[in-house]
Parts: structure tokens; C-alpha cells; sequence
């Protein structure tokens, strides 16, 4: 079926948006001129996002301002104003500092969303090393990994997760990692080698710093992603990416100068740090954390307590609340909400109008991803949405469907709704500047002067944007791209274990669920409790947010002659569809 | 249904959704969550686990009252021994 436009007013608006004119913007767009609404550092120093977000407005007006109110499980409170962030964050750099931890050393975070994650991501980029978040439902396998291609020189990590998540065996195998922070650290955990209690480093650093000068190319930040093959990729970001944090939460999320933000993303994805913590800084706003998980009546408790006004949320969440219905809400007063934005995988069009009947406003869907740092195609505040569709390139930025040749060549899909690859003009700030250590891999990325995201779309002749589905065997699992080899490798790690392959299967609710086909190995019989001791298996080394949560046995896994698995079969089969072509097949099941 | 008989249940549906976890040591007056290396899918698929096992219908607004094995039981008790 098709859905009807939601049309937007013209005027009348309460609050204008900051992007009124579309066509007009886009025309007079240059990234000098948005680079001119940020400061710099003093004296021509630089750029560097810490300044940005944090120091300018502690050293203006703003100082007084709520920057970053926190809300703890409990229903605790901690709040911090632009000048308290300052102090905080400089006191955080002074510590790595003493530490001798200098730029481009790169400093990792495993933590839920508690205030000293913030401080600490702040601090790391005012001292010009790079910031790497990880997620905290990681298992040691994911977490070891990244440390290790990372070269991770310093983790702060909270005592209760270092136990959990073994971190103390894991050091052993990554002889770059000289330091461990420890928040709310235990005894055992402090009396190892090179552990460090956070509160005890941050009383005795100086809370002045003054942030040395900083060439906007330099790194700031590195996130993990996964590909359909090999190990997870470290995008790197420069400090550049500032610029396109900021306009992108100007135009995007149409953030205004009295907004309280709440984006319910977690820093270790890249929307968690991107709009969870650099963004809304940019605009001297104030930004809700919520340390506690989803809850349909805690999240419009928080809508309506902390007055909320501009909402980035995913659309797991958005079709977990759908499934509640309406009723909860109308205990709530919602009225300060005045825009609604989504990301993470494509929203569907009954969610987008639910939202009306729910909250009296659209959802906005937006795309981006890690390489991109920030929103790229989006729907705003003033311009008609097309249910279904991710919206228009934000202004400045070049979006194609194109279709790769064999050659290399790339031909641009001019005529609308022909689906292909979504492709960028490279060169906006926050785009990615390389992966970590994998120069080919990221050139793999380019083609014929064109950025190829892996993301399947069409284009319709009004020029806005549908997502089709992924160009590769990546799987989104609640709006996190998970890569299936790393699945299948620890898997394989269990001696019963002869093959495995792992695709998504769609669910309703959170995209796709991971799932496992395994082959046995000789004298191993497929039973209930060898499955659950796989389950089991692939958790403890996984995490929950990676681990699948199906496991089914095959007697053979299909593969290519040249030995891959054909993953697209294992999925056709699953869901019942045609099978395709099996011309590379090596044996049928 | 006694409330022995229910908390095996529940210990059933959460070792079948995270087999590596130790349900002996679990304090059963503490958050699950915040004990267990559960994400927001197993806990869904914990409730709906649930609501298999023993028949009972959770609406979302009565989830929070599963966050604790303790509160898992009475609740799952006065429903399922009202419902028979």
C-alpha cells in the first residue's frame, strides 16, 4: 500500500525551523560558512571538538547553563553545567596527561551510560587522543579484538564490568594497553598491575587545561564496525567532524537554543557519541542521559519530567512502543515535545504515522552510519514526509544511486525508483579518514569518485531517498550492524563445532535476529542441550548484543567451491524464498 | 500453582535465553538485568517465554514488576493461581 504524505505547515510555525527552505539552503550551502559558526581555538590554535562543545560556552554565557542532566537507574539525578563540564573534562585531560598518554594514543571506554563516561570522552579529545567508546553488553571476544587492533593504550572501565567481562585475562594478549581506569573500581580489581582508581586521578588533577593546538585533520575519535567478512573496522574521525556534528543537529534535529535534548542511543554506537554527546553540545543545549534501559512508561516518565523537546530514539524502540499503545501516553503530559527523529534502520511507514496519532508528531527518520559520522539523508522538521522514506541529503551533501561496474566504473542511476547502490561525494567533514591499520579495505570503500555505502536504495523523482536493504550479508540487529563472521568464527571455536553460518532473520520488531546453522563435527549428535551449551558459548565470548539468540542444526553448511558460505542461501531457505542462483554452490544439504 | 513450582518455571525460561548464566547465584531481590548479561531482546524474550510456559498474558505496562526473580514470582503467582 501507499501512504499518504504527511504535509507540513508553511508558517505559523511556534519555533521556526532551521531549515525552512530546503531548495534554497541546499543551493547557498558551503562548509566555510558553517565552519564560521564554530569558534576555533583561541588564537588560531585549531579546531578541536572538545572546545566546541564544552569550553565556548563555559567561557561565554552559556557557563551557567545545563549542559548534561543525568538520570541513573535508580531514579538518582546528577546534573552539570557547561562550566562544571569544563572543570570535569579538564581535570580528565590533565590525568591522561599524567599518565603520559599523548595525541593520537588512543583511550577506550567500556561503561554504561554513567556521567564519567562523558567526562572521560570530553577529556580524551581536549588532551588530542582518540576516543574509542565500546559497547558494555560486549563480550571479552568483541572487547579484546577491538583493543587489539586499536591499540587501546588506556581503558576506563567500571570494577563490576572489568570482572565480568574478563578484562584482567584479556591483558595478557594486548601489550599496547599500559592503563586501566577504574570507575568505582574494587580492591582486587586496583591491586593489579597498572590499575588506576578514576575518583583518586581525578582529585588530584588540576581542573584548568588549556587544550593544545589541534590541525582539524587530526584523529578524535575511532568507532568499530562490522563487514560481512574479517574482523571488525575502526573507522577513524578527524576533529573536522565537529563541523558536521553541529550543522546536522542545526538542520537534522533542528536544535534550538532553549531545546533539551534526549537521544536514547548508547556512546559505544556511533549515534551514542556523534548525537549522545557531541552534537547537542555544539549548541550549547541541555542533554539527557538515561542510564537505564528501555521501559515504555520510564521513557515517557523522562519525556514529560525532564520537558523534553527534540527526541532521537530508533526504530526498535518506536515498534517496542507501538506494541504498548497509545493508552500509556495519554497519562503523560508531552507537550513540550516538538520533534521526533529516528535512526538505525529504516522506519516503517505505520510507525511513522503512529507516531501522529501518538505523540501529535511525525517521526523523522534520517541515515547515516560509523563512516559517514553523521546524518547524511534525513527528513526535517519542515519539509513533507513520504512514509517510508529516509528523506533528502542534507544540504552540502552529494547523494547518488549508482550501479558498479565490473571495470571499476561507476554509472550514476539518473531515472527515479531504479534501485542500486547508495553512493556520497566524498568530502564532507565527518566523514571517515580511514580504517584503522586496513588502507585497503577503505579504498575497497571509493570507487570513480564516489564513497559506495553498501546500502541498497532508490531514488524517486522528487529526490527523496528509500532504503532497499544491505548490499552485503551484515546483519541489523536493533539498529547494530553485526558482522556474521564474527559470529561464525566464535562459534567455531567450540570443539563440536564443524561449520557455521550466521544470517538475519527479520523480526518485527528489532529488524533482524541472529542466527546460527552449525554443522557437528563426528561423534557429536545434535540435541537440545548440545544447542543450548552452544548458545551458551557464543554469549560468554560474545556478549548479548552480538551472540545470537537462534542456534539450529544442518548437516552440512552451504558454501561456494571457493569455500565461502552462501549465506543468501542459508536465509532463502530459512524464509521459504527462491533458492537463486546455484551455479557457484559447492554440495547441496 | 506453588510458588516453588513457578519460580522453577521462570528459572527454566531464563536458562533456555542465557544457558552460560549461574541461576544459583542469582539474589533473587536484585534487578535481573542488572546481575545477568541480558540485552533488551532476551529480556523481551524472557516475558514472552513467560507467557508460553504458564499461559499468562504481561502487558508491557506490568514488565517492570519482572525485573527481580522475587517480583517475577509474586506476580506470576496471583495471576496464574487467580486465572485457574
Amino acid at each position: 500500500m501507499t501512504w499518504r504524505p504527511i504535509e507540513k505547515p508553511k508558517t505559523g510555525w511556534t519555533v521556526v525551523p532551521n531549515l525552512l527552505d530546503y531548495e534554497r539552503t541546499s543551493a547557498e550551502f558551503s562548509w566555510e560558512a558553517v565552519r564560521r559558526e564554530l569558534d576555533g581555538l583561541p588564537g588560531g590554535r585549531g579546531l578541536n571538538i572538545a572546545h566546541e562543545a564544552v569550553d565556548r560556552h563555559a567561557a561565554g554565557e552559556r557557563r551557567s547553563h545545563l549542559a548534561l542532566r543525568w538520570l541513573g537507574k535508580q531514579g538518582e539525578t546528577r546534573d552539570f553545567t557547561y562550566g562544571e563540564l569544563s572543570a570535569l573534562s579538564n581535570r580528565f585531560a590533565n590525568v591522561l596527561r599524567g599518565l603520559g598518554v599523548g595525541k593520537s594514543d588512543r583511550v577506550f571506554a567500556l561503561s554504561g551510560r554513567i556521567p564519567e563516561l562523558y567526562v572521560a570522552a570530553l577529556g580524551t579529545l581536549k588532551n588530542g587522543s582518540v576516543f574509542c567508546p565500546l559497547f558494555s553488553a560486549f563480550g571479552p571476544e568483541p572487547i579484546q579484538q577491538r583493543l587489539a587492533i586499536g591499540e587501546g593504550k588506556v581503558l576506563i572501565t567500571t570494577g563490576l564490568l572489568y570482572g565480568r567481562r574478563k578484562v584482567k585475562d584479556l591483558r595478557r594478549s594486548l601489550p599496547h594497553l599500559k592503563h586501566v581506569i577504574l570507575i568505582g573500581g574494587d580492591k582486587a580489581a586496583l591491586a593489579e598491575p597498572a590499575a588506576h582508581d578514576f575518583a583518586a586521578l581525578m582529585a588530584a588533577a588540576d581542573d584548568r587545561f588549556e587544550i593544545p593546538p589541534t590541525d582539524p585533520e587530526e584523529p578524535a575519535l575511532l568507532h568499530f564496525t562490522s563487514g560481512t567478512t574479517g574482523r571488525p573496522k575502526g573507522a577513524m574521525h578527524a576533529h573536522q567532524a565537529v563541523v558536521a556534528h553541529y550543522i546536522t543537529g542545526k538542520y537534522a534535529l533542528d536544535f534550538h537554543s532553549e531545546d533539551i535534548f534526549w537521544c536514547t542511543a548508547d556512546p559505544g554506537w556511533v549515534t551514542g557519541t556523534s548525537y549522545g554527546i557531541v552534537s547537542p553540545l555544539t549548541h550549547g543545549i541541555t542533554n539527557v542521559v538515561d542510564e537505564g534501559d528501555f521501559d515504555a512508561e520510564r521513557w515517557y516518565a523522562i519525556l514529560q519530567d525532564q520537558k523534553v523537546t527534540v527526541w532521537y530514539t530508533a526504530p526498535t524502540a518506536v515498534r517496542m512502543l507501538m506494541k504498548a499503545g497509545t493508552e500509556p501516553i495519554r497519562k503523560y503530559d508531552l507537550s513540550r515535545l516538538r520533534f521526533i527523529a529516528s535512526v538505525g534502520e529504516p522506519l516503517n511507514p505505520e510507525a511513522v504515522v503512529w507516531g501522529q496519532e501518538a505523540f501529535g508528531l511525525p517521526i523523522h527518520d534520517n541515515w547515516w552510519q560509523t563512516e559517514t559520522g553523521g546524518i547524511m539523508i534525513a527528513n526535517y522538521a519542515a519539509l513533507d514526509i513520504r512514509p517510508g522514506s529516509m528523506g533528502k541529503p542534507l544540504p552540502g551533501i552529494e547523494a547518488a544511486v549508482v550501479q558498479k561496474q565490473k571495470d571499476g566504473t561507476v554509472d550514476v542511476i539518473h531515472a527515479p525508483d531504479i534501485q542500486g547502490e547508495l553512493a556520497l561525494r566524498p568530502g564532507w567533514p565527518s566523514m571517515f579518514r580511514g580504517y584503522l591499520h586496513e588502507e585497503e579495505r577503505y579504498r575497497k570503500c571509493f570507487a570513480a569518485g564516489w564513497y559506495l555505502t553498501g546500502d541498497l536504495a532508490k531514488r524517486d523523482a522528487d529526490g527523496y531517498f528509500w532504503f532497499v536493504g544491505r548490499a552485503d550479508d551484515v546483519i541489523k540487529s536493533a539498529g547494530h550492524l553485526i558482522g556474521p563472521f564474527e559470529v561464525e568464527s566464535a562459534l567455531m571455536e567450540h570443539p563440536a563445532v564443524a561449520e557455521a553460518g550466521v544470517i538475519g532473520k527479520p523480526d518485527p520488531v528489532i529488524g533482524e535476529v541472529v542466527k546460527a546453522f552449525v554443522s557437528l563435527k563426528a561423534g557429536y549428535n545434535a540435541s537440545e542441550a548440545l544447542k543450548k551449551e552452544l548458545l551458551g558459548f557464543a554469549r560468554t565470548r560474545l556478549g548479548p548484543a552480538v551472540a545470537p539468540k537462534e542456534i539450529d542444526f544442518r548437516d552440512s553448511v552451504p558454501k561456494t567451491r571457493s569455500g565461502k558460505i552462501m549465506r543468501r542461501l542459508l536465509k532463502a531457505r530459512e524464509l521459504g524464498l527462491p533458492e537463486g542462483d546455484l551455479s557457484t554452490l559447492e554440495s547441496y544439504e | 500453582m506453588t510458588e516453588a513450582e513457578i519460580k522453577a518455571v521462570v528459572l527454566r525460561v531464563l536458562g533456555a535465553i542465557a544457558p552460560e548464566a549461574d541461576l544459583a547465584a542469582l539474589d533473587p531481590r536484585i534487578s535481573l538485568r542488572d546481575q545477568l548479561d541480558v540485552d533488551s531482546v532476551d529480556f523481551l524474550n524472557f516475558i514472552i517465554g513467560l507467557h508460553k510456559e504458564l499461559g499468562v498474558d504481561i502487558p508491557d505496562a506490568d514488565v517492570p514488576k519482572l525485573a527481580t526473580i522475587s517480583g517475577c514470582v509474586a506476580y506470576l503467582a496471583s495471576r496464574v493461581n487467580k486465572q485457574r
